[in-house]
């Protein structure tokens, strides 16, 4: 007897729609026994994690607030990974976003510049995010690097650069020498959408993004080559789609939607440059995209998910002492998980019985 | 001199994990399996290398624990890609997501506490020649066993039946699947390896190169790692100059922050990371007559019957 893997006919649509939540239902079963592991009640841990912040306004605000950069990311590693274009470098646009828009609401402190200031640092954000993501597809397109390794290997240096920053000619000279530019002056913050809130303007420009994907995806010549060319390569060549452009278009999408919400963030929630701007949503996004299946609506909801257990994780290390690292072990087994349940709308599991004359040898 | 030995020392320790992980990665892609995982598999070989020298006080232990904790790993990317034929860049990057989280899970017990390094070779006498005594005789073993396992994989590669069949694997699954070779279980092994050497290299980092754990103390190396293998043309002689050429550029940009050239240090640091990207262009273009890489790398197979 043997358990064998075969291709379907067709794709499951019923696979495909439930899925995420099989997914997400084996997640919470590993995470129960890795909460008995590490002594704590599990019933308790998982309703800090997922429920309690779900009860309070505040925890609420904080879940959009902190899905608006997961969001605005995964929509563009979407296009990207629909493309089979793999920019895993999306923390490091975000974070040359984020520097590129700092720099005008650093040059513009204290002086009188009006309401323009923080369109153009937006502006700034994302053009910055697109030609840094552009490095690695041009090396891609043009020399044949791979662009997995060398978008990742940005991120290091986009960091490193922020770093640079914030220590040297950019640090609050008020500052007690912590590595932080000064508050941003008003016309340089994203405006709060409630009075004495913290739910921002950000949220709406990634509803706007979400259906801006939609429409691109579902309704354009563009959102149709992108998903032939990775789909069907082949047929893609035969249509006379120029794949190599599409790589450059992904990437520049992808990184300008990363460098917009890495400033979006630091000019919302944050309000100054610092070092650790990002707590990885560059990379959570990535969970996000495959979550959400690559579809716009769906990474809506799987960011508004993975939202959730950021806060829920922050709520647990108070309540309960549950170290922060649960949070990433979390995201990462849900990741493994949603790969895992994805396979199963193209392929089958089968039980095959051999006769015993032909299994010897068959192998 | 002194100042060139100690150079050469340093620089031999730096190549050392890259060496070991990009050996085992080579072997993985040379089967036509991509493992983007190493990273991941390399900090939780640090956590659990550190872990198990720090409870029993030996590096050995410790080596071991770090090599079964990357190899555990890595059989979770075989269960994936392998028999469930997952995407195999998208499971890579699952499992060093993975891997970050549970190295600080593991490591946050260890964090602040220090172990005895893992002790260098002492030859009486030969390790005391001047100049080239410390750098052939007294470096700690994991110099040695990096060496000894890049001329063992050159070896199996080239020199054996099985190694061939391993090859054929990674360049064409379907044909090697015809002739009857099991093609699922040679990559499984193949991952296998990969991971047993990407956790001994990140234990290497704490048991040998800095005698403490530090989360995410890999830093990218599991990365630079992979990145070698493509600039070795996944052929283990060239990885050897390249993990030392790696090695060396680290090296000299941590002896050019100490010399205060006026740059600032995050510019040095920056480096390696940018050396990364050169590299991987320069050697990418200049292969543009016809791609070296296993032809079969990373692509699923489901064998048909």
């Amino acid at each position: 007897m043997q358990l064998v893997l075969e291709k379907r006919a067709e794709r499951s649509n019923t696979i495909a729609l439930v899925s995420p939540l099989i997914a997400i239902g084996l997640t919470i079963v590993t995470m129960s026994i890795l909460f008995a592991i590490l002594k704590k009640n599990p019933i308790s841990a998982l309703g800090v994690y997922f429920i309690d912040p779900l009860t309070d306004s505040y925890s609420l605000q904080e879940i959009a607030v902190k899905a608006t950069p997961l969001v605005m990311i995964a929509i563009g590693l979407s296009l990207c990974y629909l493309a089979n274009a793999w920019n895993i470098g999306a923390e490091g646009q975000f974070l040359v976003g984020a520097v590129a828009g700092s720099w005008l609401a650093v040059k513009t402190q204290g002086t009188d510049a009006g309401h323009w200031v923080l369109p153009a640092m937006l502006l700034l954000g994302a053009a910055a995010g697109a030609l840094y993501a552009l490095i690695p597809a041009i090396c891609k397109v043009r020399f044949g690097a791979s662009e997995i390794l060398t978008s990742l290997m940005l991120v290091y240096v986009a960091d490193l650069f922020l770093d640079y920053l914030v220590r040297g000619p950019w640090r609050d000279p008020a500052g007690f020498n912590f590595p932080t530019t000064a508050e941003f002056d008003p016309v340089a913050t994203v405006p709060v959408l409630i009075e004495g809130g913290r739910l921002h303007l950000g949220a709406i420009i990634a509803l706007v993004v979400v259906a801006a994907a939609t429409v691109l995806l579902g309704r354009t010549i563009k959102g149709f080559e992108i998903r032939v060319v990775g789909a069907a390569p082949r047929a893609a060549r035969f249509g006379g789609f120029n794949s190599k452009q599409l790589v450059l278009l992904t990437f520049a999408i992808s990184g300008a939607l990363a460098g917009l919400a890495g400033i979006i963030e630091v000019a919302g929630p944050v309000g100054h440059l610092q070092p650790g701007v990002s707590p990885g949503y560059g990379f959570t996004a990535i969970i996000v995209a495959f979550l959400g299946r690559l579809n716009p609506i769906g990474i809506l909801i799987a960011g508004l998910f993975l939202a959730l257990t950021f806060i829920g994780g922050e709520q647990a290390q108070i309540a309960m002492k549950i170290p922060l690292d649960v949070t990433k072990v979390f995201q990462g087994i849900l990741l493994f998980y949603v790969l895992a349940c994805d396979s199963l709308i193209l392929y089958r599991f089968r039980l095959i019985f051999p006769s015993r004359q032909v299994s010897r040898g068959a192998g | 001199m002194e100042l060139a030995e100690a150079i050469i020392l340093s620089v031999l320790a730096a190549s050392t994990p890259l060496l070991i992980a990009a050996t085992g990665e080579l072997v993985t892609e040379r089967s036509g399996v991509l493992n983007l995982g190493v990273e991941g598999m390399m900090i939780v070989g640090a956590a659990c290398g550190f872990g198990g020298a720090w409870l029993t006080g030996s590096t050995i232990i410790g080596a071991l624990c770090g090599i079964f904790a990357g190899t555990l790993l890595s059989l979770a990317f075989a269960a994936m890609t392998l028999g469930l034929a997952v995407n195999q860049v998208a499971t890579g990057l699952a499992l060093t997501i993975l891997g970050i989280g549970l190295s600080g899970l593991i490591g946050a017990g260890f964090v602040g506490e220090r172990i005895t390094p893992a002790p260098h070779l002492h030859i009486p006498f030969v390790t005391d020649i001047p100049l080239v005594g410390r750098i052939l005789f007294g470096e700690d073993g994991f110099v040695y066993l990096s060496l000894a396992l890049v001329i063992a994989v050159w070896l199996f590669l080239y020199r054996t039946r099985a190694g061939l069949v391993l090859r054929a694997c990674g360049d064409n699954h379907i044909s090697a699947h015809a002739l009857g070779y099991p093609v699922l279980r040679i990559r499984m092994f193949a991952v296998m390896f990969g991971g047993a050497c990407a956790g001994l290299a990140g234990a290497y980092l704490p048991l040998a190169y800095t005698p403490f754990f530090i989360p995410g103390m890999t830093a990218g190396r599991g990365w630079i790692a992979l990145a070698l293998v493509v600039f070795s043309s996944w052929r283990p002689g060239r990885l050897v100059i390249g993990a030392y050429l790696f090695g060396a550029v680290t090296i000299l940009q941590l002896h050019a922050q100490g010399a205060g050239l006026g740059i600032p240090s995050q510019f040095m640091s920056a480096l390696p990371y940018l050396a990364t990207v050169i590299v991987l262009v320069l050697i990418s273009r200049a292969r543009t007559g016809g791609s070296t890489a296993p032809a079969a790398l990373g692509t699923v197979f489901v064998p048909d019957r």
